[in-house]
């Protein structure tokens, strides 16, 4: 018995150690900065609320957290149209497991690619004289260049959209492809039309793949700030991007204070979504 | 034109490409016929009854139902109904969903829906069990939930899909009961796909064996299995021996064949097996042409009169147990 346990915990150690170091540990050290002290050219060790309550009193943390959230859910509502629509083709339209492995890895080649990379080369083709106001104009649909496509909020969300429609396609495609094909049948026996099967059989069975690529969509674009900051042109600002300045300024404890509100934030929107649905039996 | 409900399966042929699943079969079911398809996997009764169910496209030929073409119909608006082999309940909903699925999809309210389903629940002695998941039923509870839900469209026709296989052996002599009593209460033409003879034999008032795409034999269950006309028919069905006689093939049931002396018999043989089953003994025996046969003989008459394995015995059959086969 006693000897059991002593093996049970030398099993458990290699993993509870690597997630102490790369995981706790890191976090543990984000909290105690954040109640660190900081002047113009120095960080002290303390334990006080002055970022807190300086972040939490300001005017500008409100509006950039709402900006982000605005953001994550504009994304989120996009990902989801296109992933789940990429998704259920990929699922139900085609036939052969072949075709739907080839489609589907087809779908991941662009991510081969550096993030950076795509996300840059949106910018010659929504610019000014980009290829599509040149196109635009040549067709005649408008006469000026459209100022909007580029260094917009517009453009922040396509690139969003095009970068982690992936991770929206990955999860429900995989529960999709679990869901008995026979229930399709039995709902069209039923006298289900095609949008009252998607409604009631398809959209339910697919709910935990939902749940799990809403997850990934609103984590990445909740802490991305590189991204914003291409795709904005520096006008547009999110959390990321007021952590990243606050490091660039060297105010380190003002960051850790704003990247702890962000966390518990992720964390609180995440615990409401699960509360939704069960995704247990997806993992 | 008949007013009676009768399904009637007219040239009825399902290909994919080159290869045809169901080459143009003809049969009539009358209404109120508990009716079993029956072959082995893979001789194109499950696309024959996807094909009634509408769930598979008609390549050509046609399905009636009381002389109304419904072959290019869509499956709810067919007067069938599908009781699926997995029975493909929607995990998501509680039996009682399940069951008044159909009554929700055509906008039936949720009062008259729940009623309804009571009924259909109470039919199947569901009762009980309506607020459960379809997880948390036993294989038996699954089926009668699955037939309730298909019954409560009031079909004409109900086609079943193997609906007994995913049961373990006892559960499947119970269900196979029920859905026999059922079928008696409800008056109403059951297809069954099955390709156990004994559930067809236990079930059926008409089978249709088929093999490679056709009817190999149809009718009322006991002349199929009275006077199989092929060798694969006789095979299939079980208890009868196939013999290579000198004028043709011939099938004898295994209970119709009795041991004499080896002289004055019409075949002589050698005992091979003897293999006791309580109420019979079953004999194998090797005949001339290397060909096996098996008798069952009733264990009082066996052990009033024993054999030996490695025995010379002659074989012997009325003349009219034996049935001439079409080669």
């Amino acid at each position: 018995m006693r000897n059991n346990s002593v093996i049970g915990w030398l099993l458990a150690a290699p993993l509870s150690l690597v997630l102490l170091v790369f995981l706790v540990a890191p976090i543990v050290m984000i909290v105690v900065v954040s109640f660190w002290g900081a002047t113009e050219w120095s960080i002290y060790p303390a334990f006080q609320f002055d970022n807190y309550a300086f972040l939490l009193t300001s005017d500008v943390t409100y509006r950039v957290f709402l900006n982000t959230l605005k953001y994550a859910a504009i994304t989120w509502a996009c990902t989801l149209l296109i992933g789940f629509t990429v998704a259920y083709y990929l699922a139900f339209h085609i036939r052969s497991l072949t075709w739907q492995v080839a489609l589907f890895l087809l779908c991941t080649i662009p991510f081969l690619t550096s993030n950076i990379i795509r996300m840059i080369s949106w910018i010659p083709f929504l610019g000014r004289n980009g290829i599509a106001n040149s196109t635009l104009i040549s067709l005649g649909v408008i006469d000026e260049p459209l100022e909007w496509l580029l260094f917009s909020d517009f453009s922040v969300i396509l690139a969003f959209v095009h970068l982690y429609t992936l991770f929206m396609v990955v999860p429900i495609f995989n529960t999709m492809m679990r869901i008995d094909k026979s229930l399709i049948e039995a709902a069209a026996d039923a006298g289900a039309s095609g949008w009252q099967t998607l409604r009631h059989v398809i959209i339910p069975l697919t709910k935990p793949g939902i749940m799990i690529g809403t997850i990934f969509v609103v984590a990445l674009v909740m802490g991305d700030f590189i991204t914003v900051r291409f795709m904005s042109g520096s006008q547009s600002a999110n959390v990321g991007r007021m952590i990243q300045n606050d490091i660039g300024l060297l105010q380190y404890p003002s960051a850790a204070a704003t990247a702890v509100i962000l966390l518990v934030t992720v964390l609180l929107l995440i615990g409401t979504l699960l509360r939704f649905v069960d995704i247990r039996k997806e993992l | 034109m008949s007013l009676t409900l009768d399904l009637e399966l007219i040239g009825l042929t399902k290909r994919y490409g080159h290869t045809v699943a169901v080459d143009a079969i003809s049969y009539h079911f009358s209404a109120g016929t508990y009716a079993c398809l029956l072959g082995p996997s893979g001789c194109g009764k499950s696309s024959t009854l996807r094909m009634i169910a509408g769930h598979e496209t008609v390549s050509a030929g046609s399905v009636t139902l009381g002389g109304r073409d419904i072959s290019r119909l869509p499956p709810a608006k067919r007067g069938t109904a599908m009781m699926f082999q997995n029975y493909a309940l929607f995990p998501h909903l509680s039996v009682a969903d399940n069951v008044a699925f159909s009554l929700k999809m055509a906008g039936v309210d949720a009062q008259t829906r729940r009623t309804k389903a009571g009924e259909m629940l109470e039919l199947v002695d569901m009762t009980a069990l309506a607020d459960r998941l379809p997880a948390q039923l036993s294989g038996g509870q699954q089926q009668r939930a699955a037939l309730a839900r298909a019954l409560i469209t009031q079909p004409d026709v109900l086609l079943l899909d193997e609906p007994l296989s995913a049961l373990d052996p006892f559960l499947r002599i119970r269900m196979r009961a029920e859905l026999k009593k059922l079928q008696r209460e409800l008056g109403i033409t059951f297809v069954h796909v099955t390709h156990g003879q004994d559930e067809a034999l236990a079930l059926a008032d008409e089978i249709v064996v088929m093999n490679d795409a056709k009817i190999e034999q149809a009718g009322k269950t006991r002349a199929v299995f009275e006077a199989p006309q092929t060798a694969f028919v006789a095979r299939f069905l079980g208890s009868h021996n196939v013999m290579q006689m000198p004028d043709g093939m011939i099938a004898v049931r295994s209970d119709a064949l009795q041991f004499t002396q080896p002289d004055a018999a019409r075949l002589p043989g050698t005992i091979t097996n003897i293999e006791y089953q309580g109420t019979h003994v079953a004999l194998t025996a090797t005949i001339p042409g290397d060909q096996e046969v098996t008798a069952l003989l009733p264990d009082r008459d066996f052990f009033e009169n024993p054999k030996n394995l490695g025995e010379a015995i002659g074989l012997d059959w009325d003349a009219g147990a034996a049935h001439a086969l079409a080669s």
